[in-house]
This record gives structure tokens, sequence and C-alpha cells, in this order.
């Protein structure tokens, strides 16, 4: 893998960074007006999700990392793995329990997710940004209460839970924004 | 919106702010008798200095075949002291510097710089002068003055001038800096780093600070203190963040100036970094004798944006680099 120069940096550019593929966030250019000028870099770790700020020195170099992102179909899982298929060539690749992390609760047959590889292997599973998921278990709300008081908590399918408005009940398919893990509305028919 | 590159990133208001501000900062200097001066931008010569990088162009004669280099300025300060070897008394200016490879939140490689020499001041008297200055544009309490010594100890327990490379090194280890102090050789280079990402953060934020004495290896146009050879009498202003201005007790020792210049040039050449022609003129002016006098560049932008309560310097100039 190439090395990257600090002038090449920028957010997005993945590298290597004690040991593991990173994301940089984020690149300031720090210098004193009569002396050695710095980046400092705004750095996600992708295996561990961990963010934190790193300084280089002006013009000094590091290892780029093999990392590439790719659109999957989510298909199933057998307890151990999940399973994700490319919808063009029909290649599967099966991503562990370490890279779906907690976003397992997001995970919609068919919906087409974001597998992060690294030198070919998944180390993060991105859910699409909305999914539709049917509620399993909620409190009975009360008729006729359509505004937003705070809701209720709702289990969905997948044993997520959200906070849903009063009038949502059990049985019905509601439309989540997983980024914040928030109710949006009911599923379009 | 990104693809409306013709209009100003500053809104016209804060043009009309930031001339007045300038408007303000001239009348200080006529009110005291300085004389505002206007010199090129475009030299011969150019900063020797490691850490700066010069913009280089071409001029050509139209009584000439060869084209000749010049450079832009990346400070007036080599022609201002040339004039004040030529007797003009305490002068000012308002103009453009430039300087290559910098660009950022708080840079842009075209920028506005005020400069100014006190004819019989020392650094001391000039620090005051630079408060008062900072005072009246930002309203700004009077600035705490200390040494680079003494922040040092403040902040980082570490003695700046005594501590070996080794013990600077265990320091900016301990403060997430390992990777570049396993490498570095220049005990400068980490205290530079030191200073920048953990000293100035945490200094300047109720009042302006001022920081004075700079280690002697990092004295620059500054003179070596002669009651301790240990430092320059070169001071430093920050506030809330950001690096204001940088003066000097003027060295006045041609020979030793251009000693320094060829030491610059000698680091350069370790470093695979172009040779730049030392400025002769200025070497020469020095023999014929610089007044007892202190001088200072003050950041116009920075002082703006710390005047309009902006984050980046992109918001106070009409045409930063990228819509240039």
């Amino acid at each position: 893998m190439a090395n990257f120069s600090t002038n090449e940096f920028k957010s997005g550019l993945k590298i290597m960074l004690d040991g593991e593929p990173c994301n940089i966030l984020e690149n300031e250019f720090v210098k004193p007006g009569k002396g050695q000028a710095f980046s400092r870099v705004k750095i996600r770790k992708l295996i561990s999700g961990k963010v934190l700020e790193k300084t280089f020195k002006s013009g000094d170099s590091v290892e780029g990392a093999d990392v590439m992102d790719t659109d999957l179909a989510y298909l199933y899982t057998d307890g151990e793995f999940w399973h994700f298929m490319n919808n063009d060539t029909f290649e599967q690749i099966a991503a562990d329990e370490k890279a779906v992390g907690e976003n397992v609760k997001w995970l919609v047959e068919n919906d087409l997710c974001t597998i992060t590889l690294w030198n070919g292997a998944p180390i993060a599973v991105q859910p699409a940004n909305f999914v539709e998921l049917e509620v399993t278990e909620t409190d009975p709300g009360l008729k006729g209460d359509t505004a937003g008081t705070g809701g209720k908590p709702a289990t969905l399918s997948t044993g997520a839970v959200v906070r849903v408005p009063l009038f949502i009940q059990t049985g019905e398919i509601v439309r989540v924004d997983t980024r914040k893990a928030e109710y949006v509305g009911r599923a379009q028919k | 919106m990104s693809d409306m590159q013709w209009q100003p990133s500053t809104k016209i208001a804060a043009l009309k702010k930031r001339a007045l501000v300038i408007q303000r900062i001239r009348q200080f200097f006529i009110d005291r008798q300085v004389l505002e001066v206007d010199t090129p931008a475009l030299s011969h010569h150019a900063s020797t200095d490691e850490h700066l990088h010069s913009f280089q162009c071409a001029f050509q004669s139209p009584y000439a075949n060869d084209l000749v280099p010049l450079y832009l300025q990346t400070s007036p300060e080599f022609a201002m002291k040339r004039l004040l070897c030529a007797g003009s008394g305490s002068i000012f200016q308002i103009c453009k510097a430039f300087r290559n490879e910098e660009a950022g939140r708080y840079h842009n490689p075209e920028f506005t710089i005020l400069e100014w020499y006190q004819v019989g001041y020392d650094h001391f008297q000039l620090m005051a002068e630079v408060d008062e200055l900072v005072q009246q544009v930002l309203g700004s309490q009077p600035a705490e003055q200390v040494s680079y010594q003494e922040v040092f100890l403040r902040v980082l327990q570490i003695d700046p001038l005594e501590s070996c490379l080794e013990q600077i090194k265990q320091v900016a280890s301990e403060h997430g800096f390992a990777d570049i102090a396993r490498l570095e050789t220049d005990k400068d280079i980490l205290l530079m780093l030191l200073f920048s990402q953990v000293i100035e953060p945490v200094i300047g934020i109720q009042a302006p600070c001022l920081v004075y004495h700079f280690p002697a290896s990092q004295a620059s146009l500054a003179r070596i203190s002669p009651q301790d050879n240990r430092v320059a009498e070169r001071f430093e202003l920050y506030y809330q963040g950001v690096e204001l201005a940088n003066g000097f007790h003027e060295l006045q020792d041609a020979n030793e100036q251009r000693q320094r210049f060829e030491a610059d040039n000698s680091k350069r050449q370790a470093k695979g970094l172009p040779i730049m022609p030392l400025d002769t003129n200025l070497i020469q002016a020095l023999q014929q004798g610089l007044p007892e006098c202190a001088g200072v560049a003050l950041g116009i932008d920075r002082l703006l944006m710390l005047a309009f309560e902006q984050d980046r310097i992109d918001h106070v100039m009409a045409f930063p680099q990228s819509r240039a």
C-alpha cells in the first residue's frame, strides 16, 4: 500500500495507525509564525470505532490502509456469521459479530448495507440510514393521541427498542432512522 | 452554493468594519508620529528561515534575455530595517505578506500584516505598545506577561532552557506525541510542538498573553539577552488560541546577522530545502548601523477574526486563496 504525506491528508483518507486501519475525519494545519508546521488530525479507528486526535510533523508520511466500502444486501445469519451478497455478482461475504457489532439490530433482509473491507475482510457493517421494522411489543396507547407527548418504548422484530408515539400498536411497521435510533413515521404502504 | 466562487467569503458589512478597524490602526500610529512607509513586496532576496517558504517568481526585463528570480516577501522586515538604517526614524506599514505551504483555519498564503518599529524602544516597551493597540481594537483586558521559561514550568512543569533533549522527549511522549518524539533530534521542534499543542490552548484566554524571552536557538532576528545568553529578546502575543504577533528587540550586529542567515541555509541544505539568497542589502545596511529599536509584526486578519468573533481567517477577508 502506498504511503501518504501529511499534505495528502484529507477527510476520507484511510491510513494505518498502531496496526489498525483508520479513517481521517479532519486535518487541521497548525504552524507557529516562526516554527515547524504540524498536522493535527482527527481520526476514527475503523475496528474499535474510537475517535482520537493525532499530531504529525508536516511532511511526515504514513502507510495507507487497503480499505474499501461496498454496498451489499443482507441475507441471513447462521448465528455465528451474518451473510451479505453483492446483487450484481451474487458474490457472498460473511461478517463476524465483531464487524456487525451493535448494528445487528438494524439488519433487515434484502436491505443494502455498507460493508467496510480491510484487505478484503469485513471489519464494519453500516446499515441503511432508514429501515422499516415491525413492532413486536409495545404498551397499548391512548386512543386519539396524535401529538408526541414523549411516546413509549416499542420493541422491534430485530430486538431494537425505539420510542414511538402512543398511537403506534403492536404489529405495525415503522420507519426508523438508524443513525439516531429514532422513530420517523409509519411505513408507507 | 459551493460553486458561487465569484462571491466574497465575507459579508460586505464585515468588510466595512474591516476597513474601519484598519483606519483606526493607521490613526494609532499617526497619533504617535510613526511614519507610514511602503516597501516592495518583490525582492531579489528572501527569508532564510527553514520554516518559511517564499513564493518565487521570475522577472523578464525588456532589456535582458535572462529571467531574474524574485521572491514575494514573507514579511516587510528586511526592507523596513534598511529604511531604519537610512535614518527614517520610527516607521509602520500595513501590507501583504506571502507564505507558501500555509493554509488552514488561521492561515492564508497571502495575508495582511502590520509591522512597526519604534526607535529607542526595547522589547518590553514595545510589548506595552502592542498591548495598548490590541486593547483599543479588541476592547480586551490588559495583557498578561510571562516568560517562555515560566510558562513551560507552569503548564508542563519542565524547564525549556535547562532540560536536555531526552527530558523534552519524555514530556512530549506523555502528552501523546510519542511518535514524533521518538524520531526527533531537534529540541526546538519538540518545544514548538509542546508550545503550540499544549501551552497555546491554555494561555491568553481571559486576557491576551505576551510571552517573552524565547530560547536563543529560536532568536530569529532578535538580539540575545545581555543578562542571560540562554534567551533572545523576542516576544509573541497570544489571545484566545490565536498567535497574533511576533516582536524583537532588534539585532544590530551585521556579522551576527550574516552568520544566522548562513546557519539557516546550512540547516536548509541538510534538510534538502532550497538555499535562499540572503539579503546582502540588509547586511550592508546593518554595517552602516541600525538604530537601537524594537519591531513587531501583527497579523491583521487574525486580529479581525477575534474582533468579529469569527473562527476562520476566510471569514474576514474578501477572497481567500480558494476564491482568489
